[in-house]
């Protein structure tokens, strides 16, 4: 669906982004991850052919871009930075304005296209009112609804829950997530952990324009061969396990043992009183906090 | 554009300034004498039906070119400034075809600015000014012109206000794909307005006389000659396809090869 190959964006002597090689298949959720200032942004810029890459191809549903715009735009929605409208007029007109614009967008469909698009993200009974009198939860909304107004294969989301409050962003995702399963690819660049781990298949992480990961989140996410005991008796347990516990406060022990079943019987049998008792897995956080160092938005005095 | 009740606005302050002067005149008959003063305004205590040439010579050297260079400026920049730019890139809009459609609106809006104002102006001339009721107009050189001249010499002197304008909406619309802020790029049009209408006066500047935007924009009255005085007028129509296809050319080269980043 998005293939690109040595991608590289150069501001003067800024390396924004460099030699990307992003691979995302048809019906992927693909989380793009990223600090702020790592490329994420000018990375989905250049796929919709806004910026002009310095070196490097773009392939987007087979196609070359930006060269082949004008036919695999019309089938990708995309929220990019934030969504935006004319705010004199009404959410309903500018979809309308905006589905007018450019090929495919068929007369004839276009206002039950658009009341479609509104029933979606929840915007389906908004009145007239102007856009400037939105609140900032409506206005990303509208941006989502202007994406799928067109029924598009592909969608572009940078941020798409920015503003919303935590049953909207649950809305959200299982918006995304129905679509999805009706065959759309989405391509989620966003910072929010969370939000990548609970939709996505496979994650991608930039960082200061290079990619240094790009992996399927089960894969990243596979337990480690560690057990994580909990107990009031960790001095028992630590005598009982001698050299196979890693680590250990005073409510924890991190043991490396190959079956957690064998572990707890053993613990059991000897008396060590076991309140939990998990293969330990790594979350998403320690994996990108790994991969990546501290945002640009963070200058620290040298 | 034209469902905008800015657009109207607008459109309605550009207006009240002729239909100001034709009261002005119409209540104190005190017009400017022959030869000074806006064109046309001497003549048209005689006949209010050269009025629409008289309100297009008031409105042509500050108001319109200054809605002019507000409206284009606001084309590409007020876009990027809303963030609406980047939606209309990706629907997808060829960015030759918005810079062109962009053109094609704001010369929309002067010419139906100009037809307001001549539309006015005519009614205005005629009910308050000078009512000669016979059929023939007196032109500068005295001799005098049938209806149909008329009507066609005025068509001649829209359309050489309407290219002059052309060539203020080509460089508001190049300034308006370099600068962010479409207050900058208006403002950028105006002080070469203003710097070329200061220059026509300076003799030390008398070698780029030819060159400056502004230099031809009033010869539309030499239509109104018998005969017709071509020489500035095709010098004007010249200068100004020049302008347009310098900052058209500039304005394209410099938007499709433009990041947009905002």
């Amino acid at each position: 669906m998005i293939r690109t190959h040595g991608l590289t964006k150069r501001y003067g002597a800024v390396h924004a982004v460099e030699d990307l090689e992003l691979d995302v298949a048809e019906g992927d959720v693909y989380g793009f991850l990223g600090p702020n200032g790592s490329g994420k942004t000018t990375t989905v810029r250049m796929l919709l052919g806004l910026v002009l890459a310095t070196s490097g191809s773009i392939e987007v549903m087979g196609q070359a871009m930006p060269a082949r715009a004008s036919d695999v735009l019309p089938a990708v929605g995309a929220l990019v930075e934030g969504p935006a409208a004319y705010a004199g007029m009404s959410g309903r007109a500018n979809l309308a304005l905006l589905d007018a614009m450019g090929p495919a967008g068929e007369r004839a469909s276009r206002a039950r296209r658009v009341d479609d698009a509104l029933d979606e993200v929840g915007l389906g009974g908004v009145d007239g009112r102007p856009v400037r009198a939105y609140s900032l939860g409506m206005r990303q909304r509208l941006g989502l609804a202007a994406a799928l107004v067109r029924r598009p294969r592909l969608l572009v989301l940078d941020e798409p829950t920015n503003g919303l409050d935590p049953q909207g962003i649950r809305e959200i995702r299982d918006l995304l997530l129905s679509l999805n399963g009706a065959g759309t690819t989405i391509f989620l660049s966003s910072h929010l952990l969370t939000e990548v781990e609970q939709m996505c298949g496979r994650v991608g992480v930039i960082d200061r324009g290079h990619l240094v990961l790009q992996e399927r989140l089960d894969v990243l996410q596979r337990p480690t061969g560690r057990l994580q005991v909990r107990t009031p008796d960790v001095a028992r347990a630590r005598s009982l396990l001698d050299g196979q516990v890693e680590s250990h406060d005073d409510r924890q022990l991190l043991i490396r043992y190959a079956d957690a079943a064998a572990l707890n019987s053993l613990l059991v049998r000897e008396g060590v009183r076991v309140e939990m008792l998990a293969p330990e897995k790594r979350t998403l956080e320690d994996v990108v906090l790994e991969a990546t160092e501290s945002g640009s938005d963070r200058v620290a005095r040298p | 554009m034209l469902r905008s009740r800015r657009t109207w606005v607008t459109i309605g302050i550009i207006d009240l300034l002729p239909a100001l002067v034709a009261v002005l005149l119409a209540a104190t008959d005190l017009g400017p004498r022959p030869g000074t003063g806006p064109a046309f305004l001497s003549a048209v205590l005689a006949d209010g039906a050269l009025y629409p040439l008289a309100a297009i010579a008031i409105i042509l050297p500050l108001f319109l070119p200054a809605a002019v260079a507000i409206t284009a400026g606001e084309a590409i920049a007020g876009e990027a400034q809303q963030g609406t730019l980047r939606y209309v890139l990706i629907r997808p809009v060829g960015r030759t075809r918005l810079l062109i459609a962009k053109l094609v609106s704001v010369m929309g809006f002067v010419l139906v600015t100009l037809l307001v104002v001549a539309a006015t102006a005519y009614v205005l001339g005629v009910v308050l000014l000078g009512n000669q009721t016979s059929t023939a107009t007196t032109t500068f050189s005295g001799t005098s012109l049938t209806t149909s001249q008329l009507i066609e010499r005025t068509g001649l002197a829209l359309a050489y206000a309407l290219l002059s304008m052309l060539g203020v909406a080509a460089v508001a619309l190049f300034l308006s794909t370099m600068v962010q802020s479409p207050l900058a790029a208006a403002m950028g049009t105006l002080a070469l307005l203003i710097g070329s209408s200061l220059l026509l006066t300076l003799d030390a500047a008398h070698g780029l006389r030819p060159y400056l935007v502004t230099r031809y924009w009033l010869s539309f009255v030499d239509l109104f000659r018998d005969p017709i005085l071509w020489h500035d007028v095709v010098h004007g129509v010249i200068l100004q396809a020049g302008y347009v296809v310098v900052f058209l050319g500039a304005a394209w080269a410099n938007f499709v090869t433009k990041d947009i980043t905002d």
